[in-house]
């Protein structure tokens, strides 16, 4: 116990160490996600009022940034499953980065459902009274707790072994690394179910939003990670090679194909039929009785869609200019798309076909950024201290000489510190 | 690139060296006025964007009792008690008036529907304000659980309708009326999806939310297919001595902030054998509730002999509310109430 708490304590001390641009980067997202805090605060004295959200579209963009989220998570798996099950070694070394970034994530999801909730004060009803399984927000409550519980002990044991200078024992991670793939899936799944099972609800009542989700999921998150790593490369010195990218770079190359396809079967089935269940996909594409709040967003999306998927497929994206310009895109149009666009249009029309449109306000826009800020601080420390832990430059060992007084290691012993790369 | 060590110069042999960082053999001065700096730019910080709860009401969180408050279907016989006499309590000092809580059972061998007769009715929102006269709905924000819809002939698609109708007077002639309200489910959507179970089905079939219990996570509203449920988004506001004191506990007492609510079918007057507001007030007699399961109830005539329409019969929910039309006593046939 002493132990680990050495151990974070040392965590917490190298989460403050850095250079000026990491002390730069570090007190924006502190003070953004404080002035996020300021805002959320607003809104717990006056009520969700102080939000753009209207009873007739009672779901906004707290609730879209969570959609989005749960599908970042998936960068997770898109690296554990090609290194865990096909053997591939230039992901490797990097496979905890999505691992650590599912961490941050599902944190962020965790707090975008809290601010959307009218009674924050009252989330014990859950464990009171949980309509499981009648309620499909129960089993995302499940799904994401899980989801973050195995993503927390895979990378806590694997740090720790690190900086306990341990070999990992595969029987305390490697089982859980599988059933995590399992569950990445089922988180998404779940996801789509909380809306494809509400029968009042034509434009998410589909059976193809789960796919989709999955599809866009698997393409928006390796995307970040293929833009982390570089970062991580840059500013840290972690080696990460140029073909792990590229691998990252084939399956976001599927994955953003069939997504595509799958909104092009969307799009066929609701505007060929041409039924009263076109009425939501009308508004998002093309506007409906003289509203259009949702048409330029939607086309900006497709557009950077389909050049991202053009930049995907061809060759050009194998240099990293271009890579990192399709990987902006990917993640900016998918954005779009499974957040404002999956959310947003299923409330307009309403039930009753009134149309309201939604905007949202300055103080929900800043809670959102704060959470972005708050996530991207917890992903910055996670990834500051992890790489010297698991390059063996921060051990217990190191800890107990300082303390013994002999600062610097002898070269004997430094050299016997066991270089614990990722798992 | 990757391994200039100045790039990071805190990492690996450097480690513990920088110099504002406090060494093992104790503070430097540096290092303990930066960090003390930091501490309290830090902390003046956080109370900076935390001030905004200095204007929280009072009420605005919850006292102990109401945290530990018990699922409305967990309470015994006392627990009951003590809560109604909080929420006494409450009403008193919110609203300066004396309310009676009730909390009438369902009733044995009753089942309650509703049926609205499109042919006559002529669109004059009587009934939306009577509800929210009777149901302590909030004037600012505006809350109102019957939405009258102002319906184009040769159509029953609501997405034709005109919800903002304000004519000099109704019935326009080209028009029809039809009045959506909550339909009272027997397969409830918004049940199904509550996380919480903070909204259930009664034996007597009216859908109830505890308000106490509801987490205000807006669930049921996205699943409803009928627009049927409205949340709270501020504190509602009831002037003094507009507030109904007699309230029940499932139905028409004062809401808080960030809870749902819905029709109730007015059950603390339908369940004592009076009849919900929204009808006693329609001039056109176009409304008709009562027991499906008596057959001498005008519902059960209704749905026997004349024709009827259920809203969305589609999506499966198999409502309590349906409409119905008159070959006679049609206002398209007969002058009925006139312009009102």
């Amino acid at each position: 116990m002493k132990r680990y708490l050495a151990f974070l304590w040392d965590c917490f001390r190298l989460s403050f160490v850095g250079d000026w641009r990491y002390h730069l980067w570090m007190l924006v997202l502190t003070l953004a996600a404080l002035t996020g805090l300021y805002a959320y605060c607003q809104q717990f004295v006056y009520g969700l009022v102080t939000t753009g959200m209207t009873d007739q579209v009672s779901w906004g963009a707290y609730i879209a940034n969570f959609t989005y989220l749960v599908g970042l998570a998936a960068a997770a798996a898109m690296l554990v499953i090609p290194v865990y099950v096909y053997r591939n070694l230039h992901l490797h070394d990097v496979v905890i980065f999505g691992e650590l970034l599912a961490v941050a994530v599902i944190i962020m999801c965790l707090l975008f459902v809290t601010v959307d909730l009218g009674r924050p004060d009252r989330f014990m009803h859950m464990l009171w009274r949980f309509n499981f399984p009648m309620s499909m927000l129960t089993w995302d409550v499940i799904a994401l707790n899980g989801y973050l519980l195995l993503n927390v002990h895979i990378c806590g044991y694997l740090i720790y072994c690190a900086y306990r200078g341990w070999e990992p024992s595969k029987r305390f991670y490697v089982p859980f690394v599988f059933i995590a793939i399992l569950w990445a899936v089922s988180i998404h799944t779940v996801t789509a179910f909380l809306y494809v099972g509400l029968g009042g609800r034509p434009f998410w009542n589909s059976a193809i939003i789960a796919p989709r989700f999955l599809a866009s999921a698997f393409a928006a998150g390796p995307s970040f990670i293929i833009l982390t790593l570089q970062i991580v490369r840059a500013t840290t010195r972690h080696h990460v090679h140029d073909d792990a990218l590229l691998t990252l770079r084939q399956i976001v190359q599927v994955a953003m194909v069939i997504n595509m396809f799958l909104l092009a079967c969307e799009v066929f089935t609701e505007f060929y039929t041409d039924s009263k269940h076109v009425a939501s996909s009308h508004y998002l594409f093309l506007g409906l009785h003289g509203r259009h709040a949702l048409v330029p967003w939607i086309w900006t999306a497709v557009t950077m869609d389909l050049v991202a998927t053009a930049l995907w497929v061809l060759p050009v994206s194998r240099g990293l200019r271009w890579l990192n310009a399709a990987c902006v895109l990917s993640i900016l149009g998918i954005w779009i798309e499974k957040g404002m666009g999956l959310i947003v249009p299923a409330f307009v029309p309403t039930p009753l076909g009134e149309i309201v449109e939604y905007q949202p306000t300055v103080l929900e826009t800043l809670v959102c950024l704060g959470i972005w800020a708050f996530g991207l601080l917890l992903y910055t420390i996670f990834v500051r201290v992890s790489v010297p832990v698991l390059a063996g430059e921060v051990t217990y060992e190191r800890r107990l000489a300082r303390v013994r007084g002999d600062d610097a290691l002898s070269p004997a012993e430094a050299a016997s510190t066991p270089r614990v790369a990722s798992h | 690139m990757a391994d200039d060590p100045s790039r990071f110069p805190s990492e690996g042999q450097s480690w513990g060296k920088s110099p504002t960082c406090h060494s093992d053999s104790g503070w430097t001065r540096r290092g303990f006025l930066t960090a003390g700096f930091g501490a309290l730019a830090g902390a003046s910080a956080v109370a900076a964007a935390l001030s905004p709860l200095r204007h929280l009401a009072e009420g605005d969180l919850p006292s102990w009792q109401e945290f530990f408050q018990k699922h409305y279907k967990e309470m015994t016989a006392e627990d009951k008690e003590q809560v109604f006499a909080r929420i006494r309590q409450e009403v008193e000092k919110r609203f300066g008036v004396q309310a009676d809580v009730s909390d009438p059972p369902p009733l044995t061998g009753v089942e309650f529907v509703y049926g609205l007769n499109l042919s006559r009715c002529i669109g004059c929102r009587r009934c939306v304000h009577a509800c929210v006269k009777e149901n302590n709905q909030s004037r600012a924000p505006e809350i109102q659980y019957i939405r009258v819809l102002e319906m184009e002939k040769g159509s029953i698609d609501v997405e034709t309708s005109e919800h903002h109708f304000e004519p000099a007077s109704v019935p326009h002639p080209d028009k029809y009326y039809m009045p959506v309200q909550c339909h009272q489910c027997s397969k409830p959507p918004c049940v199904k999806v509550c996380p919480v179970e903070a909204t259930w089905q009664e034996p007597d079939g009216i859908t109830v939310i505890d308000y106490d219990w509801c987490i205000g996570c807006r669930y049921c509203e996205a699943a409803c297919p009928y627009w049927a449920r409205r949340f709270n988004f501020a504190e509602p506001q009831v002037p003094e001595e507009q507030l109904n004191p007699h309230v029940g506990y499932l139905s028409n007492r004062p809401r808080r902030k960030g809870v749902m609510e819905k029709c109730t079918f007015c059950l603390h007057r339908t369940r004592v054998g009076r009849l919900p507001a929204c009808l006693e007030v329609c001039p056109t007699g176009s409304r008709k509730f009562g027991n499906v399961l008596d057959p001498n109830s005008d519902v059960a005539y209704i749905l026997k002999h004349k024709r009827v329409y259920v809203f969305k019969e589609d999506v499966g929910t198999v409502p309590r509310f349906f409409y119905f039309f008159d070959e006679r006593g049609s206002r398209y046939r007969e002058e009925v109430g006139g312009g009102v």
